[in-house]
């Protein structure tokens, strides 16, 4: 019984040794074959590094995406501040912040001639503001949208949501909803108020002006929500208008089948510009630059036009062809048709599209300030 | 002898001290220093600059949160307190043992689930399509808003404190003697006067804690008032998101979480005071 015992013993001490010479000497094959698939740090807002947009990518170059997901530019930005040059290889940014990450040496210069400038849907994507500096490249514009006035049609008319009038609804007291973030709802405001392409260059009084213009709808308001919460108003009804979005989330919602729908009203509306760049310092450049390049071609633009997160227009010519040959419903539903009223690329031309910035001559802590007193009010 | 028997309790008691030192002591004394640094190009720098203060304490919207957290906080503190002391009674006094075994059983399942689940599922509830909308409908009343109101925080609030309240009440009921509550009915108390007289007076420390409790969750919950609340009026917790939010200020924030802190110090003092003090006459 103890000899069987021993045996038993002696058997299953030789079976670990085999098992651990196995793993090691199988080990430097298994880090090779790992060592094949390059992983490319992504510092996106939610979404962009998901199976329906890099899925595709992924499996054709052996690469796999390791998304960081931020929220808002500053936080971008400051991800970016406190992490080593390289941490992150390809950083999706807003418009705006892409002059703030090339003035404080985050991105790489990039050749102009990689890109597919003569495709674009409209000649200001060719330059876009802030994405060049002395004639040099530094981000890539890869999708746009943009926001309006957001409503339930069951309670807001079509012809009523061609004015930001329609928040002061008497009968949406309680029911216009803001996005948090007092950039696109304060840029509204003072599209309202008139200011037209120089809604971000306000004097003291226009700015005092939009001061009042937001406060007098503050009655009407039923909440400041984050995107989760901006959905669910939406979906729900709790929310029967929003300030500061646009299709970008009712698209999502109206795919759904939801009554909601956006506009571009008659005082204008804002253009949100997502822009590709690569981390400065970043060993991955080439593949990098690969797949900006593939969200540029034509099946990149009808990704970044599905993308399930929310939706963007296409900004290439051949990239819109493609939408509307493979996804015409998609394509009819925002307006990317020419001779549709919404076409994104038709209001960019009849001037009624403003690119969004950042306040010209108060500082972003003055608008942040107000916006943290107007929700108090 | 004695220099011994201190050591075999300072080595039973280091562990807690190195905890408390390790992520409470450091980490309060860290947020303090930051909150006299400075934010340069999205990044803290250290400094020793009074602007963080001057600012954040100098900003009316700062104070309207400040004192409308308080409020809200108290307020749900006083109503979960009210709601929890009939249910606590009875499972102390009235429920069998085994009874009341279950029901603080059944009070500890809601923190199986994540308190973020369990708010979300208001939204069921309370949405001006929801059941209980539904349910005032079949009696000709409502739609009532009750999503992104105050009424609305305090439900996330209670969510959160209630069954807390239920369980520090009825424990605390449970362990007081019944021949004081016999006596006191043997001299001709009323039921009333009983539990006025003598069950209150009895489990002070207890119900002063449970209070304590509901109102230090309250005042520092950030997903009640930002997702039921509708973040109308912010509280402290969401002025404090806002500021890392924009700017990334996190030495204004750090003031702000200084405020809540110095003000949850002051109150849990005076609480535990009230809640340790012997009655008049008392040695």
């Amino acid at each position: 019984m103890s000899c069987d015992k021993n045996k038993k013993k002696q058997f299953l001490r030789r079976d670990v040794l085999r098992l651990g010479g196995g793993v090691a000497l199988s080990a430097p094959f298994v880090s090779r074959a790992w060592a094949q698939t390059t992983e490319i740090n992504m510092l996106a807002w939610y979404g962009h590094g998901e199976p329906d947009i890099v899925g595709a990518f992924e499996e054709a170059n052996n690469v796999k995406f390791v998304p960081k997901y931020y929220a808002g530019g500053d936080n971008m930005l400051a991800l970016i501040a406190q992490s080593p040059p390289g941490t992150y290889d390809l950083i999706l940014s807003d418009a705006e912040f892409v002059q703030q990450l090339n003035a404080l040496g985050y991105i790489e210069e990039l050749n102009a001639a990689d890109y597919p400038f003569d495709d674009m849907l409209h000649p200001d994507f060719e330059k876009f503001p802030g994405h060049w500096a002395d004639d040099k490249l530094f981000s890539m514009m890869v999708r746009g949208g943009h926001l309006g006035v957001s409503y339930n049609t069951n309670s807001v008319s079509a012809e009523e949501a061609a004015s930001y009038d329609a928040f002061w609804k008497p009968e949406l007291e309680g029911k216009v909803g803001h996005f948090d973030w007092h950039l696109p709802s304060l840029g509204m405001m003072s599209l309202k108020n008139g200011n037209g392409a120089g809604l971000w260059d306000l004097d003291e009084d226009q700015w005092q002006a939009v001061q009042e213009t937001t406060m007098s709808l503050r009655q009407q308001v039923g909440g400041f929500f984050d995107y989760g919460g901006t959905f669910n108003g939406l979906k729900n009804g709790e929310m029967q208008a929003m300030v500061g979005i646009g299709d970008w989330i009712t698209g999502v919602l109206e795919r759904d089948g939801a009554p909601v729908a956006s506009v571009i009203p008659n005082e204008g509306g804002i253009q949100w510009t997502e822009s590709y760049s690569i981390g400065i310092g970043s060993e991955k450049a080439d593949i990098c630059k690969q797949f900006i390049q593939y969200m540029l071609s034509p099946e990149g633009q009808v990704k970044s036009a599905q993308m399930a997160a929310y939706p963007g227009f296409c900004i290439t010519k051949a990239g819109r062809a493609m939408l509307q040959e493979v996804d015409p419903k998609e394509a009819k539903r925002s307006h990317q048709m020419e001779g549709m009223p919404n076409d994104p690329i038709a209001l960019i031309n009849e001037g009624r599209i403003h690119y969004r910035d950042i306040p010209q001559q108060q500082s972003l802590e003055d608008w942040n300030d107000f916006w943290s007193e107007y929700k108090n009010a | 002898m004695t220099k011994r028997l201190d050591l075999y309790a300072l080595t039973w008691r280091l562990p807690i001290i190195l905890w408390q030192l390790v992520f409470f002591v450091g980490p309060v004394l860290f947020m303090v220093a930051i909150s006299f640094f400075v934010v340069r190009n999205y990044r803290m720098q250290p400094a020793f600059d009074f602007v963080n203060w001057e600012k954040m304490l100098g900003r009316g919207y700062v104070w309207d949160s400040y004192w409308y957290t308080l409020f809200i906080a108290s307020l749900s503190a006083a109503i979960a307190m009210l709601i929890a002391f009939p249910a606590a009674y009875a499972l102390a006094f009235r429920a069998s043992e085994n009874l009341r075994r279950w029901a603080i059983f059944l009070l500890i399942i809601p923190f199986f689930t994540s308190y973020l689940v369990r708010t979300f599922s208001w939204y069921v509830i309370l949405a001006e399509t929801g059941v209980l909308n539904a349910l005032l409908g079949y009696v000709g009343l409502g739609p009532y808003t009750m999503l992104n109101t105050h009424f609305g925080t305090v439900v996330g609030y209670l969510t959160l404190t209630l069954p807390l309240a239920v369980i520090l009440q009825t424990v605390t009921m449970a362990n007081i003697d019944r021949t004081l509550i016999e006596a006191a009915r043997n001299l001709g108390c009323k039921p009333l006067a009983t539990i006025w007289r003598v069950v209150i007076p009895l489990s002070k420390t207890g119900l002063i804690i449970a209070a304590l409790f509901c109102f230090i969750l309250s005042f520092g919950d950030f997903i009640a008032p930002f997702y039921l609340g509708g973040s109308q009026e912010p509280t402290l917790p969401i002025l404090i998101l806002d500021t890392t939010k924009s700017g990334q200020q996190w030495p204004r924030a750090a003031v702000v979480a200084i405020m809540m802190m110095l003000t949850l110090f002051a109150i849990a003092f005076t609480a535990i005071a009230l809640a340790y003090r012997k009655p008049k006459g008392a040695r």
